[in-house]
């Protein structure tokens, strides 16, 4: 047994039973660090498969960024999981069936699909060979040229997921004290400012000083 | 030696575990957006280890887009959750039905 063998053994184990507990933890704070393992092992897959540059991508961008998302949320949300958790062995025989069904299928496929000739012939991208194993070089070469569209596309799912995002959870809260600048701005000596005049002798009354309307009548003004 | 179809018996098992996971837990949307995650996962596995089997590298240009689908999907999942729960108090999957359909 050599050591591509025994590591694929290791990785291919690890990820299955970390997704058997990602699916039947009673804890979703543990699921998610079982959701942490499975990934890590899934790039431990890859680059025995000799994609590098996708094993690198996928620990960044699934634990790094989804996995932590889905920590976020699950430590966010204030749920009775061990509520949600009620008819988990109600379900129980018919998950088993349909799934093992499911397994049956591919397993079936599998087994017997054969590679059809003119397959090789119909190469878009033929990797590197591996004396120049420089998967993300070569990863770049491609999807730079040939599928630069889809590449954009991409690019734009993300654009869409992300103001998708925002716009959803962004929230208005009211009488919350915010500074206004236009407010602010707004203010001129009209609206901040008046000037009074306050009778010799006689200073400022319990009412504050006096302020003259517009018809020349004393009216209770600043400070009453 | 390790060839195609173990990689593809792997990711077959990672496939049904996925499937299995929604239909075991029907209430929890949480471990439901896991459990998609898992079966791109899978699939991701199998566009890979084509890829590698065939000697072309347009199958990894495509497991990458599915990673992008992938995160854009849980991101928007995830909002999605956070308002339903900002709402309702609840994320029980049998509770939302809102929208009627």
């Amino acid at each position: 047994m050599n050591v591509v063998t025994l590591f694929f053994y290791l990785f291919s184990g690890l990820l299955i039973a970390s997704a058997v507990m990602v699916v039947s933890s009673r804890n979703p704070v543990h699921a998610v660090l079982f959701l942490i393992l499975a990934f890590f092992n899934a790039a431990g897959l890859f680059l025995l498969m000799g994609a590098e540059f996708l094993a690198m991508i996928l620990i960044v961008v699934y634990v790094g960024a989804v996995a932590v998302l889905f920590l976020f949320v699950v430590m966010m949300l204030d749920v009775d999981f061990a509520e949600l958790r009620q008819g988990f062995l109600q379900y129980l025989p018919l998950g088993i069936v349909i799934s093992a069904i499911f397994f049956i299928e591919i397993a079936l496929v599998v087994g017997t699909w054969q590679l059809a000739p003119e397959a090789l012939n119909m190469r878009k991208a033929a990797a590197a060979q591996p004396i120049d194993a420089m998967n993300a070089r070569a990863l770049g070469r491609v999807l730079y040229t040939e599928y630069v569209y889809f590449f954009q596309a991409a690019g734009l799912i993300l654009l869409v997921a992300m103001i998708g995002a925002i716009v959803l959870t962004l929230r208005e809260r009211v009488g919350v004290k915010r500074q206004d600048v236009m407010a602010q701005n707004a203010r001129g000596k009209a609206t901040a400012m008046a000037v009074v005049s306050v009778t010799p002798g006689q200073g400022v009354t319990t009412s504050g000083v006096m302020r003259r309307d517009a018809a020349g009548q004393d009216q209770p003004g600043i400070g009453g | 030696m390790i060839g195609l179809s173990h990689y593809l018996v792997v990711a077959a098992m990672l496939f049904t575990l996925g499937a299995f996971g929604i239909f075991m837990n029907r209430k929890n949307v949480i471990v439901i957006l896991m459990s998609i995650e898992l079966i791109l996962l899978a699939v991701n596995i199998n566009l890979v280890a084509f890829s590698t089997h065939l000697g072309d590298l347009t199958g990894q240009v495509f497991a990458l887009l599915v990673l992008t689908v992938a995160a854009a999907e849980a991101a928007i999942g995830l909002a999605i959750l956070v308002v339903y729960f900002r709402n309702r108090g609840t994320i029980a999957v049998e509770d939302i039905n809102v929208m009627k359909g």
